[in-house]
């Protein structure tokens, strides 16, 4: 409230400055005069998120429409200084498209831009100096920004990704200089004492993992980044790329140059366009300044970086099914019969990170493990970024420290619940993670503490729901996903999950047995206990953890037929309420079954053998009388 | 680390071990047998049916066996009571998906799967649910896949893949409709299989059978006789099956020296000749223009004849021999030597030479 209280004030005094600088305000006949009478507005800078969330609300359209209107208005010589910059994504996706104006040192946040609002902005704000107040970011926006610690996100939304130099400004490449100066073991020593763990799911420590592959004699090593990020509901990777791919190319050739590597691969998948042109374009200014190639800063290092594309497989996340593919045969998980470190891609010591992970890398060496363990806890230390989605009213890309709890990161900075149903849980970790339900909200968040409730930090993708959701459903969503995703190779995982979708359908239809729960937690815990890789292994998560603490949803289907929530269709009946039924007569006529009998001044009544249970009735009773 | 020192307890009993051996070696060695239905000798470990899962102390989870390394002084127990609850919760959900057809199943009495079953006492009735009801495929003249009974192990994809090197079949598809297949389903040819039966050897299953000895009777009734093959100077050798006194199928000897079970078309699927009506059976003559049969005695007599005059006329190096592969080694010493001594010349030669 405070910061939005000071930009406020600030931008009033530029309203005087501003209506003297420019009286006529509707040149647009004229827009050639007015140019040489204005004079190009000095410092203007006009950011606006164009990430994949942005480009899909229209930025494109935003960032023209500015082009246009600007131009018209003669404020010619600022585009041409680039005033209307493309950014990577500002977190807060429920409010895109968000738009900052900056001029003469004042700083404006819009939120929910469509291109037919970009001219009143343009002739009320830019021109007149008067802010279009309806349409500012509100208190959610500061609620949103304010509890977060942005270290990864820092220059999100600020910098010009598709700008080394915009990158080199803000200290950009300082951590590989830094690092080339360093005998490789002070590097791998430094990663080691920031006690940075793996941001792909496990929380490997990275260190650690770049030691044992440092050790190695082999001559060819490789490095690979894992941007695969498979998990529904996750885009935190994707949108690092998007916004600092520098930072990610910056922390590979450090983990290069640590582990005596000079080849990296980027496996990313192809439904990712727009990253995949980042990191390309980020890529190739890494080479023509030097960063990447041979010789590396003079150093004598060499190393460069292939971008693998792969086709949107979920196992191929997983790290030795992500080697396979990268080697050109099929994504399958590989046992573990020898260390990536040892043996990896094509045979050779291999070192896999997440995105995340490298991106934390620069940042550490150049400020020091000292620095970077001043945030998070004392067994996952650093900041983490989040998914949050699902029902709260603030949903986007957040960055908090290891720890933080799970209810400051819901309610207060999502915002809590977006209408009047009760916020229900959360699940952590997409189809590897569990539910936790709402009561448990105080819970930090940081590896250990997920997995102690069985649940998982996974990528980072956070879903919350609210009590329209039911449980069942959702584990079924889940488990469908992971049967879907699963690629055959082990019995447990091919042949285990799809069991658990058919006893969970069948539940959800009103044809469970009784014994059915006890199956599912049965075969759920041989199908963690037997499977060959970390997709079945954590498959059956989100079934056991909805049972752990939701077990009365289960039985309310199966010994009673109904479904709590009211989610599960073929459970759903439909009736009418005779006591607030009008006798309007609107449900019959909108009924595509002829379910329901109504005459003129009588009650409606559903005939539950005709009903298929499409809602149309509860939709159009102007008096909620249908239940 | 020199070889053989690293000491693993199975079952109380200890073994000593290579640091590059597994789990399931080091059982072997010691005597143990740990059930797996995706492991072959000749193959990569695969880690696939995750039958061969063991208890590891102080390891929270059970290890598969065949896919994890021995460590010094690891203690292992191949049948506790938990390992055998999760195998047989393993075999249950195979025999889910899978066709109890054992009375017609050209595989019974040497099917892995059945074996197991039988061992571990279990039917597929705990976690029935949709099982497959795909068509046979009968596309190629030597092998029938009958999907339904596939288990996935993956061996059929392996041995063609990395010991044949021919690449006809992949693991297709996702979860629960995953199924090795031809590129885009198309039918096993000469385009693009090279029909040596490799993947029927290697099936645990009656999922892939050789369709010439089908019909014709189970593992447990045929004599077993070990031969070497007869076409080319490698020397495989193989087990023809005999029923009846009819050799009816061909199957592998997997300790043997030289192909360890491996083989190619011709000594898997070229033994009609055996019972052939067409087969030569006596010496045969051309005489005045056609070929009539004749005794031995007048062969040998009419080849010794031309044999001197030929050499009489042109010398003695106009002559010469060649041998086949299909003799014993002993004929073909006596051919040479017989060339050596009365031909007087080193013209001898045989198609053995591979
Ligand atoms: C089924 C499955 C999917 C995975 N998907 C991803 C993924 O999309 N991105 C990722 O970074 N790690 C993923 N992982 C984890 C990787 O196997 C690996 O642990 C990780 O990338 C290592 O990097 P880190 O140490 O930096 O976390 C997945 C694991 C499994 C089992
Ligand atoms: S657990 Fe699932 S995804 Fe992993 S190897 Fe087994 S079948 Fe494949
Ligand atoms: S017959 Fe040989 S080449 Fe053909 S699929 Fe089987 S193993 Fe491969
Ligand atoms: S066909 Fe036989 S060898 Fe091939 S995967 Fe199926 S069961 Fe295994």
């Amino acid at each position: 409230m405070a910061a939005k209280k000071k930009t406020t004030t600030k931008s009033k005094a530029v309203v005087q400055t501003k209506a003297k600088l420019k009286p006529k305000s509707k040149a647009k006949a004229k827009p050639k005069a007015s140019a040489k009478s204005v004079g190009p507005a000095k410092d203007l800078t006009i950011k606006i998120c164009a990430g994949t969330g942005g480009l899909a609300v229209g930025s494109q359209e935003v960032i023209n429409e500015f082009a246009k209107e600007l131009k018209a208005r003669g404020i010619k010589a600022d585009i041409a200084n680039k005033c209307v910059k493309k950014t990577g994504c500002r977190g807060l996706c429920s409010k895109d498209l968000i738009v900052e104006i900056r001029q003469n040192g004042n700083t404006e946040v819009y939120q929910l831009i469509t291109p037919d609002k970009v001219r009143r902005i343009v002739e009320e704000h830019i021109i007149n100096g008067e802010p279009v107040f309806e349409w500012l970011a509100g208190e959610d926006y500061h609620n949103f920004n304010d509890r977060q610690t942005k270290v990864l996100l820092k220059q999100f939304g600020h910098i010009d990704p598709e700008d080394i130099n915009a990158y080199i400004n803000v200290s950009g490449y300082e951590g590989l200089r830094k690092a080339l100066l360093q005998t490789t073991f002070e590097v791998t020593e430094e990663v080691k004492a920031s006690g940075l763990r793996g941001r792909g799911g496990a929380g490997f420590p990275t260190g650690l993992k770049w030691e044992f592959c440092s050790m190695s004699t082999e001559p060819s090593k490789y490095i690979i980044c894992n941007a695969d990020e498979g998990d529904p509901g996750a885009f935190m990777d994707c949108a690092i790329i998007e916004g600092n791919a520098h930072s990610v190319i910056e922390g590979m050739i450090i983990g290069g140059y640590s582990i005596g590597s000079s080849e990296g691969y980027v496996y990313i998948r192809a439904e990712y366009p727009l990253a995949i042109k980042r990191l390309e374009i980020a890529i190739k200014q890494a080479r023509e300044k030097g960063f990447l190639g041979k010789n590396i800063l003079n150093s004598g290092f060499d190393f460069d970086i292939k971008i693998k594309q792969g086709a949107g497989a979920f196992v191929c996340g997983e790290a030795s099914a992500l080697m396979r593919s990268i080697e050109g045969k099929r994504g399958m998980p590989r046992a573990k019969l020898w260390r990536s470190a040892v043996k990896g891609l094509w045979g050779k010591p291999t070192v896999l990170n997440n995105v995340e992970t490298f991106a934390n890398i620069p940042l550490i060496i150049l400020n020091g493990a000292e620095w970077y363990r001043s945030f998070g806890t004392e067994k996952s230390p650093g900041t983490k970024v989040f998914s949050l989605t699902g029902k709260v009213k603030n949903t986007g890309l957040i960055e908090v420290p290891m720890g933080m709890m799970l209810r400051e990161m819901i309610i207060d900075i999502g915002g809590g619940r977006t209408g009047k149903n009760k916020l229900k849980a959360v699940q952590t970790g997409g189809p590897s993670g569990g539910c936790i339900p709402a009561d448990q909200f105080d819970l930090p968040v940081d590896f250990d503490s997920l997995a102690s409730v069985g649940s998982m930090m996974g990528s980072g993708s956070m879903v919350v729901v609210d009590d329209t959701t039911c449980m069942v459903d959702l584990a079924k969503f889940f488990i469908s996903f992971t049967q879907h995703e699963s690629c055959g190779k082990c019995v447990p995982c091919r042949i285990g999950t799809k069991r658990m979708l058919e006893i969970l359908t069948r539940i959800t239809e009103g044809k469970g047995v009784s014994g059915d729960i006890e199956l599912l937690e049965e075969l759920g815990n041989d199908i963690k206990m037997t499977s060959l890789c970390g997709l079945g292994q954590s498959a059956p998560n989100p079934v056991l953890s909805t049972i752990r603490f939701f077990r009365d949803e289960y039985e309310s289907h199966i010994e009673h037929g109904r479904c709590p929530a009211g989610a599960c269709k073929s459970l759903r009946q439909y009736i009418v309420n005779l006591e607030t039924c009008k006798k309007c007569g609107k449900c019959a006529r909108v009924c595509p079954s002829a379910a329901i009998t109504w005459q003129p001044k009588t009650k409606a009544k559903i005939a539950k053998t005709k009903c298929v249970k499409c809602g149309a009735c509860f939709d159009a009773c102007p008096f909620n009388a249908i239940m | 680390m020199s070889d053989n020192d690293i000491k693993v307890k199975i079952n109380g009993r200890q073994v000593l071990c290579g640091r590059d051996e597994t789990i399931l070696d080091a059982a072997k060695k010691a005597g143990v047998r740990i059930p797996t239905l995706c492991y072959d000798e000749r193959l990569e470990p695969y880690g696939g049916c995750r039958l061969c899962i063991v208890e590891v102390k102080d390891v929270h989870k059970p290890q598969p066996a065949c896919t994890t390394r021995v460590k010094d002084g690891m203690e292992v127990y191949t049948d506790t009571d938990e390992v055998r609850r999760m195998r047989k919760s393993v075999l249950s959900l195979l025999l889910s998906n899978h066709p109890n057809d054992c009375m017609t199943c050209e595989a019974t009495g040497d099917c892995a799967l059945q074996s197991l079953s039988y061992e571990y006492g279990v039917t597929g009735k705990r976690f029935a649910g949709e099982s497959w009801d795909l068509p046979i495929r009968d596309d190629n003249p030597f092998i029938i896949f009958d999907p339904n009974k596939c288990i996935l192990c993956g061996r059929c994809v392996r041995i063609c893949n990395d010991v044949v090197m021919a690449g006809t079949i992949e693991m297709t598809g996702r979860g629960f409709n995953s199924l090795p297949d031809t590129a885009f389903g198309k039918p096993r040819t000469l385009d693009n299989c090279e029909f040596c039966g490799q993947c029927v050897s290697t099936c645990p299953t009656g999922a892939l059978i050789d369709k010439k000895g089908r019909g014709k009777g189970r593992s447990y009734e045929m004599t077993k006789v070990k031969t070497t093959c007869p076409y080319c100077g490698t020397g495989c050798n193989f087990f023809l099956n005999v029923r009846d006194d009819k050799v009816v199928k061909v199957t592998s000897d997997y300790d043997a020296p030289v192909n360890k079970g491996n083989l190619c078309i011709k000594g898997r699927y070229g033994y009609s000749f055996i019972h052939s009506s067409a087969r030569l059976t006596s010496p045969i003559i051309k005489k005045d223009g056609k070929y009539v049969e004749a005794t031995w005695d007048e062969a040998i007599d009419l080849i010794a004849k031309r044999f001197g005059e030929l050499m009489e006329e042109h010398g003695p190096d106009s002559v010469g021999a060649f041998s086949s592969a299909r003799c014993t080694n002993e004929e073909n010493f006596l051919l040479s030597k017989f060339v050596r001594t009365v031909f007087k010349n080193n013209n001898v030669d045989c198609c053995a030479r591979v």
